[in-house]
């Protein structure tokens, strides 16, 4: 790709002026006409079954228009196990789980009527570890599978694993070995903007939700089962989104609260409103799931890795949702990230009676980087080998492909590792020895960056649409969420089709008006969008130009006769340009092989114009084109553990430099630097935004993020207790470089970067503690409590 | 019992019959329907909220509305001019990527004000600590410092200093 005029270039985002002055409208500021407001009841045990609820409190109080009870309606069952109701029936399993919901006219009588909602519990003895529910005898959670049939155990029936080589071989060929088991906490999303949705019926009985939501036609999907639950059939669902707070994976499946609004919508024929509130957001919405590790590799005497052994728990909590498919996107990393021969992977997940997990950015992948990339430290320091030199010895490389059967078209890990060994200055900040308290780390990445088939199909569809005044609109079934997606897509569709990118006008998400898109998510967004805005693009300009051989003459007729005179008129026959010799730049439409004259120039919008109006006995062209991309990947086979899901890999390194108080266990953290391949850089502001604000949620998951819980209850459901960094946290320089491989399928060379910025964070911090004080955090979050236990057990031994 | 309650919202005299418990944030955002100022917690850690009360920053979440009687407030829909045009501020934070899901935007882009009002000349670091009570999810706050440090420049810059 030469001659590019707007890729990479840093320019403000399109939804960016309307945010900083206050007119965006998220959930929380849209209203509608005699819109209601729903609260709902939650349980107040981890694990009971439902003796009675009596409403008749809440029904009585003047303003409620509705309460509803599991009984009271029909089943509405979701999750992509179906093992979750919107309304629970007989028994809760977690602290969180509904049990009735109120609609009334302003949200503190909501709220007050659902205080008024008595239940009474019969509670059963809970299991809050994984341990705990997989010991014999334990209850079960679900005493059966949706269909009714009995289960015998509380495993999630998602397997998930890998075997490849020959492990055992790979072990007798191995000079030294490293073990451990490595923990990662359940961490809260925290988007500043809670969740939330209105719900509302038409008289026709199609049904528009307004959702903060990651995934409007999978929601569409959903929401149309449930209304088929209903006994309502044949009816449009419409899925619209606002302007999203923050999602980080929280918007990646349904929730209860949103079946609840259709539910109240359908039951008091008027818009309904849910808002989740900053104590519900965090006590009552899926966390990032916790995971325990167990893993094993090894190397020969040079340091080349011979195996990978890997076991992983999870406890999922009570419910099934993305949570329970994190090992899916852990096998990219297990068997991918370094070349490594023989692998084994395996993972258990686990119901609990805690909160059920979800997604949040990275998706696995830093909980299972975490373990790998202390672990290889480790083994390093076994074989008396430097951890760069260790990493640069098993560095994949361009044109691999993995024991996954990840085929890495492009992979800059190579310049990564150098780069940022360059910016540490490695070879003088390394090793304890030299510098007390300081010390350096670093940790490598591999993530998907050409999305990640977990679905049949991991496509996304595009309609640009062409006005009679060169502008575009925009059409995608994408969630620009604050990634930036509209930055990068504007961009690569004035690319693509040939205009100003601030002629390219992104319209709201909406499934009545984008054609179908999996949802955002695995990093994808950029990369599915561009690669659909680029065939689209290729179509408009292919139209535009076999138009042109009529229209453009005629326009260049007006041109001289505006102008009054031609410079090389003579020479240039502009009545039989074919459509080969056209060019649309900037929305100008020229031709290729004459010069940037003002009277060979037609403005696009002029041209539209005269397409559309076509003078007497022509018909009106009008420019409208759709694409859908659909990515070259497999749907892994998830047994095996098999399968190219992505069509382009991301890599990156982090390098930290850290000062460690040997009293307190403080960790300062002094400078950072990440060196990233995610191909071409397609906005640079966006980019930048993408790896900072990933990197500084790495730290929070480093060093302090921790949902706690007692027996199921979240304790810490509040800004309060629960530290997300602040600005005052964030007093270090970080240096963000690039390695800008060209990626063969990516839009523009460009790979996906949304999740990357998270993934190596908390391995190079906790490697650049044991490289200033020697002691190895094994458990996430590395609090001062534990370097100062570490460092004890350390001169007790 | 309402109670009627007077101030300057960015620069026009507003009235508004209220029940005196509400907050100035429930009042700028439903009865005013300026709904630029956000609410991320209602409990005074976020600052999503952050208004300017006679010049002061503070959390609109946690200031009763009775107390705003006879002040000046300002907020995010005072900055820009009737035209459209950005304040220095806002356009800092456009150029320099201070907005990703702009939820905290609002309020952070106040707290700058706050703070170039009173030092037109911050550090990095006084900026950082001016902050700390307006978390930011998303930006992780290395481009969001670097706008108020390019506001703080182009502020000098107009008043000519
Ligand atoms: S909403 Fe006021 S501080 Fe969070
Ligand atoms: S931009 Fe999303 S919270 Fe700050």
């Amino acid at each position: 790709m030469t001659d590019l005029l707007h890729i990479g270039r840093d320019v403000p985002r399109p939804d960016g002026a309307d945010k900083v002055g206050g007119k965006a409208l998220y959930i929380h500021d849209i209203t509608r006409p005699g819109m209601l407001y729903g609260a709902i009841k939650f349980s107040e045990h981890a694990h009971a079954r439902i003796v009675r609820i009596d409403t008749s409190r809440a029904q009585r109080l003047p303003g409620v228009r509705a309460v509803i009870t599991g009984d009271d309606v029909p089943e509405v069952r979701f999750g992509f196990m179906r093992d979750n109701l919107a309304l629970k029936k007989g028994k809760v399993r977690q602290f969180r789980d509904e049990i009735a919901a109120v609609a009334a006219i302003d949200p503190d009588i909501a709220k007050e009527a659902v205080d008024l909602i008595d239940v009474e519990y019969e509670p059963l003895p809970g299991l809050f570890t994984t341990a705990d529910a997989l010991a014999d005898g334990a209850a079960l959670i679900h005493e059966t599978d949706p269909t009714g049939r009995p289960v015998t155990s509380n495993l999630v029936p998602a397997a998930c694993s890998h075997r490849s080589g020959d492990l055992e071989a790979g072990k007798r060929a191995s000079r030294f070995v490293a073990e451990g088991h490595y923990t990662v906490p359940r961490i809260q999303q925290a988007s500043l903007g809670t969740a939330g949705c209105i719900a509302e019926f038409d008289l026709n009985g199609n049904l528009t939700v307004t959702a903060k939501t990651q995934i409007p036609f999978l929601a569409q999907r959903d929401f149309t089962n449930a209304l088929r639950a209903l006994g309502i059939k044949d009816k449009n669902v419409r899925v619209v989104v606002p302007a999203v707070g923050g999602a980080f994976g929280s918007g990646l499946d349904t929730h209860a609260y949103e079946y609840i609004s259709i539910l109240l919508a359908w039951h008091t024929g008027k818009p309904v409103k849910i808002l989740y509130d900053r104590y519900e957001e965090f006590a009552y919405l899926s966390p990032r799931q916790s995971a325990e590790l167990f893993i094993r590799q090894g190397c020969d005497e040079n340091g080349k890795l011979t195996f990978r052994e890997i076991e992983v728990t999870q406890d999922n909590g009570a419910y099934v949702s993305w949570g329970a498919t994190y090992p899916n996107v852990m096998l990219v990393a297990a068997t991918s990230l370094h070349r490594v021969p023989n692998v084994y992977f395996n993972a258990t997940i686990v119901y609990t009676n805690n909160t059920y997990c979800q997604a949040m950015r990275g998706y696995g992948n830093p909980e299972v980087t975490w373990g790998i990339e202390t672990n290889l430290e480790e083994l390093a320091e076994k074989a008396g080998i430097d951890a760069l030199e260790m990493r640069l010895l098993n560095c994949n490389q361009p044109g691999d492909v993995t024991p996954m059967g990840l085929n890495l078209q492009s992979c800059g890990l190579r310049e990564c590792l150098e780069g940022t060994a360059e910016a540490l200055d490695w070879d003088r900040t390394r090793s304890v020895s030299r510098r007390p308290g300081r010390g350096v780390g670093m940790a490598a990445l591999i993530n998907v960056g050409g999305g990640g088939k977990i679905y049949r199909s991991d496509g996304s569809g595009i309609i640009l649409k062409l006005d009679d005044f060169g502008n575009v609109n925009v059409s995608y079934g994408g969630v620009e969420m604050g990634q930036g997606l509209h930055s990068a897509l504007s961009l690569m569709v004035a690319e693509a089709v040939g205009v100003l990118p601030e002629r390219v006008i992104i319209n709201q998400t909406d499934t009545a008006t984008a054609p179908w898109d999996v949802g955002t998510h695995a990093s994808r967004g950029a990369f599915m969008a561009g690669n659909a805005a680029r065939i689209a693009g290729a179509r408009l300009r292919e139209r535009i130009f076999a138009l042109a051989e009529q229209v453009y003459p005629g326009e260049v007729e007006r041109n001289l006769a505006a102008l009054g005179e031609g410079e090389g008129l003579d020479e240039f026959d502009f009545r039989s340009v074919t459509r080969d010799g056209f060019d649309l730049r900037n929305g100008w439409l020229l031709c290729k092989d004459a010069g940037d004259e003002p009277w060979l120039r037609v403005e696009l919008g002029r041209f539209l114009r005269a397409a559309h109006f076509a003078k007497e006995g022509g018909t009106g062209t009008m420019f409208t084109e759709e694409a859908f991309y659909e990515p070259p990947t497999d749907l892994p086979d998830w047994s095996a553990g098999y399968g190219n899901m992505s069509a382009a890999y991301t890599f990156g390194v982090q390098g930290v430099e850290v000062e460690v108080d040997e009293d307190t266990g403080e960790v300062t953290i002094l400078r950072m630097v990440a060196v990233t391949d995610g191909g071409r850089v397609l906005s640079r502001q966006a980019a930048e935004g993408q790896l900072y604000g990933g990197i500084v949620q790495g730290v929070g998951y480093a060093l302090y993020e921790e949902v706690h819980s007692s027996e199921g209850r979240i304790l810490n459901p509040g800004f309060t207790d629960y530290k997300i960094p602040t600005a005052a946290d964030i007093a270090f320089p970080i240096e963000l470089q690039w390695v800008e491989t060209n990626d063969p399928e990516g839009p523009f060379g460009a790979k996906g970067l949304g999740e990357a910025g998270i993934v190596p964070t908390a391995p190079a911090i906790a490697n650049a503690i044991y490289d200033a004080v020697g002691v190895r955090i094994r458990d996430l979050p590395i609090t001062p409590e534990k370097v100062v236990q570490a460092l004890a057990a350390k001169v007790g031994e | 019992m309402k109670v009627e309650v007077g101030f300057r919202l960015n620069g026009y005299e507003v009235r508004a019959e209220v029940e005196p418990h509400l907050r100035l944030l429930d009042v700028l955002r439903d009865t005013l329907g300026e709904t630029g100022t956000k609410e991320g917690c209602g409990e005074g850690e976020c600052g999503a909220c952050t208004v300017l009360v006679d010049g002061a920053a503070i959390n609109s979440c946690l200031f009763p509305v009775c107390e705003a009687a006879g002040t000046s407030v300002m907020t995010v829909e005072g900055l820009a001019e009737a035209n459209g045009a950005l304040s220095p501020i806002q356009r800092a934070f456009l150029d320099h990527g201070g907005a990703q899901c702009g939820f905290c935007t609002p309020g952070i882009v106040m707290a700058g004000v706050a703070l170039l009002a009173e030092n037109p000349n911050p550090s990095d670091a006084e900026i950082r600590y001016s902050l700390t009570g307006n978390l930011c999810r998303c930006t992780g706050y290395v481009q969001i410092v670097a706008a108020i440090r390019a506001a703080a420049v182009a502020t000098r810059g107009e008043r000519g200093d």
